[in-house]
């Protein structure tokens, strides 16, 4: 428990989850990067994903060097950091999205700027903007306890990532330590819309199922329309949508445009995960 | 003496299970890729102590690249460097024309004992990408070279020899275009392919056990000079210098020498147009610890953990990182990191190329800037011993317009 400040909505985030189970459904999960087109951007982009239907939204914490993001995601990072986003534009990020719709926010991002910032630091300004918790992709579950401590101490989801080359001991050894949900990767590569959505999805989603009694499993990279979703909601607890929606913002010819075509995509995908194929 | 050429850490102490000098190294990783790097570990735990290893490597250091070899004593470049006598250990003279043969070779059998069929490299300089694809035609290997769009233009030379023998090149385009970004895109490569593909890594950084691996692979630097000069001088040099990228020329002249207290150990890392520029590559100079490319090491970044861009006239040393072991070695006071600029690396360039008839790699010169300095420290009694860890081909373009050796209307 943290002496100052509020305590992470880790609570809404299992709840939100447990809602979309109850309802026989999985949650649609948007992952936006904080700063992108500009930090006011970024917060509206948020709020339209989330108001078209989204359940819960990942903040990206823009980085120089996305080494598991594809082009797309790569290209947000790029226009995100010129513009000088700072982890402080994010924390508001989440903070205005979180007060605007009541929604779990989590926060992504890679180690080294929460290294750098400092991991209890980092997890307090979470929480008190109202996060859920945080992915932290490249930082395996050895190396996580500082953090974990931090995360748990201000009421924060630790999410870790699984991949089909993850042997089941090791499903066990990260499910154990997670909280919130596991984030399963649909297939081996970096994130990015694809074609189709590996058959390794459901194969991952199902070890890691008996790897762990009650952490829901949520299944993301290459996802980017409703059929794509309806096919994973089929099998996985949540469908986690990225390149889409950055795309979205990307290809429009304004921000206005940009923003449309996020809620589109979201009530589009929202329907998905509702019409399990 | 030895015919043993590839001489793995006797000691084995360091790094810890976990890959740990000290507070650095580790393995920063998604877990996409903890499978395959484990399998790297296992498999090479496994072939250190496996003689069949030990011979093929051994057979092809010889006999493939040249070991051991040569140490040439330097007296009329020593005469700039008040008076000490000056060795260079010459890996410019191995196959493929730099010490990166060495490490390649060592990874290539791995690869084939681990049945994967395709490999992937970054290059900075593209002598590691080079020995990959010398390499990956020699035993047969698909091959794919990410280097940055800069590199590929100052390196030209480089890019072709890689196409001549057969390999895949790309332009890395993202960020600032150069060895940092190559890393990157060879590590999304390697997410997507992992299963037939290993990652031949270039230098002593990187995650667990790429540290301590190419380490061991380079240690024959260090054993083979050491011996050399015990037999020419009759006693151990003063002090012990190389460049430092990511470090893997300076560790495989060190190691060898860590418990010989009386060895200065000394790094010379790129300060591009000078630390107080803002334009540089001295990572141990400016550098904070962090996190990059899989391991905790020092580090150029602002405030809040994003990577700096880095700038040298090398591009073997345009890299904002530094591999682990150096960065326990700094700490502990064991060894020294200097930076040198551009200017003098490239005047300490020319300097060995006109009175020695050696032209060395823009990053070698960087050594040899520093050995300068280090020679007129220790005075006409000092003894000095410099890796002159590539050659200098690949950069003739780069020195030519350096120093305005194209007649007009010539050159590109
Ligand atoms: C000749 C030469 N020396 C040094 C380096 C720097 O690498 P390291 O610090 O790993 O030896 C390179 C890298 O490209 C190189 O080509």
């Amino acid at each position: 428990m943290s002496a100052n400040g509020k305590i992470g909505n880790i609570e809404l985030l299992n709840k939100t989850l447990a809602t979309a189970r109850a309802e026989n459904r999985a949650a649609l999960i948007a992952y936006l990067p904080a700063g992108f087109p500009t930090v006011d951007g970024g917060i509206a982009a948020v709020k339209a994903a989330l108001e078209g239907g989204a359940d819960i939204v990942e903040v990206g914490l823009p980085h120089s060097d996305p080494v598991l993001d594809g082009p797309v995601i790569q290209t947000a990072d790029d226009i995100a950091l010129r513009g000088g986003v700072r982890i402080a534009d994010v924390l508001r990020t989440v903070r205005e999205a979180h007060a605007a719709t009541g929604a779990p926010i989590l926060v992504m991002t890679y180690w080294n700027p929460v290294d750098r910032y400092g991991a209890e630091r980092f997890a307090a300004g979470v929480a008190e903007a109202g996060g859920a918790g945080c992915i932290l992709p490249d930082l395996p579950v050895e190396e996580s306890e500082v953090w974990r401590k931090a995360a748990e101490q201000h009421g924060l989801a630790t999410v870790f990532v699984v991949a089909p080359s993850s042997k089941d001991e090791r499903l066990a050894k990260i499910t154990a330590a997670g909280s919130g949900f596991v984030y399963a990767a649909s297939l081996m590569g970096v994130t990015g819309t694809r074609e189709s959505v590996g058959a390794q999805a459901s194969d991952l989603v199902r070890r890691t199922r008996a790897a762990t009694a009650d952490l829901p499993v949520c299944v993301g990279l290459g996802v980017s329309n409703a059929e794509q979703a309806a096919e994973v909601a089929a099998f996985a607890d949540g469908v986690i949508v990225g390149s889409a929606f950055v795309k979205r913002m990307l290809d429009a010819p304004d921000e206005a445009a940009g923003l449309v075509g996020v809620r589109e995509l979201a009530a589009d995908l929202a329907k998905g995960v509702r019409s399990r194929s | 003496m030895s015919d043993d050429f590839f001489i793995p850490d006797p000691e084995g102490l360091i790094p810890s299970a976990e890959g740990y000098f000290g507070a650095f190294g580790g393995k920063f990783i998604p877990e996409a890729l903890v499978a395959a790097v484990d399998e790297v570990a296992a498999e090479y735990e496994k072939a250190k102590t496996d003689p069949a290893f030990a011979a093929e490597l051994n057979d092809l250091l010889v006999n493939y690249t040249g070991r051991p070899s040569a140490l040439t004593e330097v007296p009329r470049f020593a005469e700039h460097a008040g008076g000490a006598r000056v060795f260079l250990k010459r890996e410019d003279l191995n196959h493929t024309g730099s010490h990166k043969i060495n490490n390649v070779l060592g990874q290539a059998l791995l690869t084939k004992r681990m049945g994967k069929t395709r490999v992937i490299a970054e290059t900075g300089a593209g002598q590691h990408g080079v020995a990959t694809a010398t390499a990956c035609a020699l035993f047969g290997l698909e091959c794919t070279i990410y280097m940055g769009e800069i590199d590929t233009q100052r390196q030209a030379l480089n890019v072709a020899r890689m196409r001549i023998l057969g390999a895949e090149v790309i332009a890395v385009k993202s960020g600032s275009r150069t060895l940092k970004d190559a890393i990157n895109e060879a590590f999304r490569d390697w997410v997507a392919n992992v299963e037939r593909t290993h990652y031949l890594f270039g230098t002593v950084a990187g995650p667990h056990p790429f540290p301590a691996m190419v380490r061991d692979f380079h240690r024959v630097i260090g054993v083979e000079a050491r011996r050399q000069i015990l037999e020419r001088v009759g006693r151990l040099p003063d002090a012990v210098a190389a460049c430092v990228g990511g470090g893997s020329n300076a560790i495989g002249l060190f190691h060898t020498f860590i418990p010989d207290e009386k060895v200065r150990l000394i790094g010379l890392e790129a300060a591009g147009h000078g630390v107080s520029s803002g334009e540089h590559a001295a990572t141990l100079t400016a550098g904070e610890p962090g996190i990059l490319h899989g391991s905790r090491s020092y580090v150029l970044q602002d405030d809040e953990g994003q990577i700096t861009e880095p700038y040298s006239i090398s591009a073997g040393l345009d890299y904002p990182g530094i591999g682990p072991e150096h960065a326990y070695l700094k700490d502990s006071g064991r060894a020294e990191y200097r930076p040198v600029t551009d200017d003098e690396a490239m005047q300490a360039l020319r300097l060995l190329s006109v009175t020695e008839g050696i032209i060395p790699a823009i990053e070698s010169a960087h050594a040899l800037a520093g050995a300068l300095d280090v020679g007129r420290e220790l005075g006409p009694d000092g003894l000095l011993l410099v890796n002159l860890s590539g050659r200098g081909d690949k950069d003739m373009d780069t020195a030519a317009r350096y120093f305005g050796l194209y007649d007009e209307g010539a050159g590109k």
